[in-house]
């Protein structure tokens, strides 16, 4: 212990090594201590059998415990009753007749992200590596699967994000590759700006869809009607994301950007277009932000997921009246990515 | 007397390396200094890269171990743990690399002006780490958003002078070797943070937490190693005491002894910060080759992205592809940095534009497979290697010390702006006419650009030598 300068340093240095590596290893423990008996503890959910064979939601249970993230189904006229859960885990979950697609982040070292498409035994019948976080999919009642993925940079040299849209057969046969080399057209002419991004797919049938479009530099989050033959995006309209066709066809459900101008982050509510005259209904009943794709649970009622303030990865899935006569309320506790199977 | 002697510390710092590197035209005056020992001393010496650039690698690999550990899962924990799409969290990006870039300069600006760059290298660690604290109680996607910013601010003030420590600690010959070894080091971090983030994800599925702590804990013993083993090098004051070899010269009293030790206004700080280097004439031609070069290099994400267009092997290991990339950057930062010192700084960073324009060409030919997506990461590595660590010493090399900071963070500026433009600009040919012929035309252009701007570097036209410069006192 001299007066010597650089000696005192690497002591400090080494005290220092020494406090952060104990420090943080004690925490690495018991964070793991804590993770393994929460996965091990048994889900405190009333389980159900026979809910499959019926008209159902399927979801993502987000209930802590050992069925964290299998994917479930609870009774379409008893949504907060028993689930019966199933094998599989995923992120996100769509559901038509018996088949199930979803898609999972899997995990490793190596992190990587798949789609999948199930039989109604919950087999394996086709699989796609996914390129990045899943953030969205639909499966329409002609079998075509749209995926969105977003493709996130791993390093600071990367700018922004981007997301990969595709819509596949559901034999896993590609229909129209990414949705971002189809051709845009604003107001009839070719736009193609740089950083456009599509995303949140909704099927009208089995050529015809529509999706979000948005281009940061031109400022626009249109929607567009997409063309899988002409492959084609048209746009319909600025400021609607995310939309959702509702069963009968007249109307899409979409979160609509509130925040005021120069705000960093968005706020986005969920709103009601009429394709028929293309009058917004805002439903500013739900006051949270809600960043989800709509999902139809009949005509009149609308299904989202919201994350649970105090308890970080578990949700519910919310209930709001698609009219804006009514205010949100819980329909699925612990649940995530609603899917209607009717 | 005191600050004297702490311009140089203990031999391995600027002032002893560099003096003894000198050719002996001027004869030391100092007592008890034996030439011929010293000489040989400095050969032994210039073959070693000094503790503190490698003190400072480590510095790098633990920060960069620590924020690409959160970078990696952050798109990851806004979408499983908030519950919300990673679209607003793209939004405040742009800006934020626009502002990262400026305050750059102002780094190296504040580097330059206090001739305290390990300070000034310190704030920007310091303001990352506290990053860090936040991210542990940030709720919500605003307050991660903003964290975001503040930790890329701290990169953008700590990387020039971080840089021109490395240029005052090296031995001016072998510049290139020593920010070889830096880079290396830095990249191991910034491979092994995502590496580690997601084993701590797959052993602790919702360990966010954790990954947090980790970081955390990396970004203290970055601070802590930078603070309490850096010394504190004043590369402006080592210069001016370089170039002012005698008493006479530095204002001293002519005997020793005497006790007015700081009389006569000694100013030891040599010639002040001026932006006219800006001005001279290598430094300008440096700055449009660099500029040039760089509206030329698309970001690495088109080049992932074409690769994964074409085939499913890039798709499956996507999330791996940078590691490819940084591997072969890594094992190459040194060798290349010592070939640069070797055979002309500028000629390596000019050509390994060449291997750049191969990447592109990789990843636009129509032969799927294993095979073209490696070749395109190595390359892709093997570029960098040839470009990023090159660039500063060459720049460090090419300035006066007074101003390197700035200059370094100038040079990497302007490279950073053409980059962004280069990738919008190239954003514009991808939807136009494709990625593949976007991908030939960028490469069309580059082996165009390459022969042109070597041209402009021809001769040694930018290996002045900054010692020279400094022969004459101010």
């Amino acid at each position: 212990m001299s007066g010597n300068p650089a000696f005192r340093g690497r002591l400090m240095f080494a005290v220092l090594t020494l406090v952060v590596l104990a420090g943080t290893a004690w925490y690495v423990a018991a964070d793991f201590q804590r993770a393994r008996a929460e996965r091990n503890a048994p889900t405190q959910v009333e389980v159900a059998e026979d809910v499959l064979d019926g008209p159902h939601v399927l979801f993502r249970g987000t209930a802590p415990g050992d069925l964290y993230g299998r994917v479930a189904a609870v009774a379409l006229d008893d949504l907060s009753g028993p689930r019966e859960v199933t094998p599989v885990v995923c992120d996100r979950v769509s559901g038509q007749g018996s088949t199930t697609v979803c898609l999972r982040t899997r995990r490793g070292v190596v992190t990587t992200y798949e789609a999948e498409v199930l039989d109604e035994a919950w087999r394996t019948t086709a699989t796609w590596p996914l390129p990045g976080v899943p953030s969205r999919t639909r499966l329409s009642p002609d079998g075509l699967v749209a995926t969105t993925a977003f493709v996130t940079g791993h390093s600071y040299s990367q700018t922004g994000f981007s997301t990969e849209t595709t819509v596949r057969d559901v034999d896993g046969t590609e229909v129209s590759g990414n949705l971002e080399d189809f051709t845009l057209l604003v107001d009839g002419e070719r736009v193609a700006p740089v950083d456009r991004n599509v995303w949140g797919v909704t099927f009208v049938d089995d050529r015809n869809f529509y999706a979000t479009v948005r281009s940061q530099s031109l400022g626009h989050t249109w929607l567009v009607r997409g063309d899988l033959t002409e492959r084609t995006l048209v746009t319909v309209l600025d400021g609607v994301e995310c939309p959702s066709l509702s069963p009968d066809g007249t109307r899409l459900a979409f979160k609509r950007d509130v925040a005021e101008n120069g705000s960093a982050t968005p706020h986005w509510t969920p709103a009601v277009l009429d394709l028929g005259t293309l009058e917004i209904t805002v439903l500013d009943a739900e006051q949270r932000t809600v960043d989800d794709q709509l999902t139809w649970l009949d005509d009149a009622t609308l299904l989202y997921g919201l994350p649970r303030a105090d308890e970080p990865g578990t949700t519910d899935v919310w209930s709001l009246p698609a009219d804006g006569t009514g205010t949100p309320a819980v329909a699925i506790p612990q649940a995530w990515s609603p899917s209607v199977v009717g | 007397m005191s600050g004297l002697v702490r311009a140089a510390p203990e031999g391995t710092g600027p002032t002893a390396s560099t003096t003894g590197d000198r050719p002996s035209t001027r004869p030391s005056t100092r007592s008890g200094t034996r030439p011929s020992t010293r000489s040989g001393d400095a050969r032994r010496r210039a073959g070693r890269v000094p503790s503190t650039v490698v003190t400072l690698g480590v510095v790098s690999f633990l920060t960069d171990v620590s924020s690409e550990a959160v970078m990696a899962v952050l798109p990851l924990y806004v979408t499983a743990a908030l519950g919300m799409s990673v679209i607003a969290y793209g939004v405040v990006d742009g800006l934020v690399q626009g502002a990262g870039a400026l305050v750059r300069v102002a780094g190296g600006w504040a580097a330059d002006r206090t001739d305290r760059p390990k300070w000034v290298a310190a704030v920007g660690y310091g303001l990352s780490a506290l990053t860090r604290v936040g991210l542990l109680f940030a709720a919500g996607l605003p307050a991660i958003a903003s964290l975001v910013v503040a930790d890329r601010i701290g990169k953008g003030i700590r990387t020039a002078p971080r840089d021109a420590l490395i240029a005052a600690a090296a031995n001016p010959r072998n510049l290139g070797r020593s920010f070889g070894v830096h880079r290396a080091l830095d990249t191991a971090g910034a491979t092994l943070g995502p590496l580690l983030a997601f084993a701590v994800l797959w052993a602790i599925p919702d360990g966010w937490t954790t990954i947090f702590v980790i970081s955390l804990g990396a970004a203290v013993l970055g601070v802590g190693a930078l603070v309490l083993l850096v010394p504190d090098l004043r590369p402006r004051r080592a210069a001016w005491l370089r170039t002012h070899r005698t008493r006479e010269d530095r204002g001293l009293p002519k005997c020793k002894g005497c006790t007015c030790d700081a009389a006569g206004g000694l100013e030891t700080t040599g010639r002040p910060f001026s932006w006219s280097f800006l001005r001279g004439g290598a430094t300008v031609r440096l700055l449009v080759v660099a500029g040039v070069l760089g509206l030329l290099t698309v970001g690495d994400g088109f080049i992932y992205l074409s690769l994964q267009d074409r085939d499913g092997f890039a798709t499956h290991w996507f999330p791996l592809l940078y590691v490819g990339t940084n591997a072969t950057y890594m094992l190459l930062a040194t060798p290349i940095g010592r070939l640069a010192d070797r055979v002309g700084r500028g000629r390596i960073l000019v050509w390994g534009h060449t291997l750049l324009a191969a990447a592109y060409v990789c990843a636009a030919v129509p032969f799927p497979g294993a095979v073209t997506t490696v070749a395109a990461l190595v390359l892709l590595g093997t570029f960098y290697a040839m470009t990023d660590g090159v660039l500063a010493a060459l720049t460090s090399a090419l300035v006066p010390t007074a101003v390197r900071a700035t200059a370094i963070g100038t040079a990497q500026t302007v490279t950073a702006v053409t980059r962004m433009a280069a990738s919008a600009g190239f954003g514009v040919l991808w939807y136009t006419f494709g990625s593949v012929d976007a991908l030939w035309f960028a490469a069309a252009a580059l082996a165009i650009a390459v022969p042109v701007c070597a041209y402009l570097i021809r001769g040694g036209r930018l290996e002045q030598d900054a010692e020279a410069v400094e022969q004459v006192p101010a």
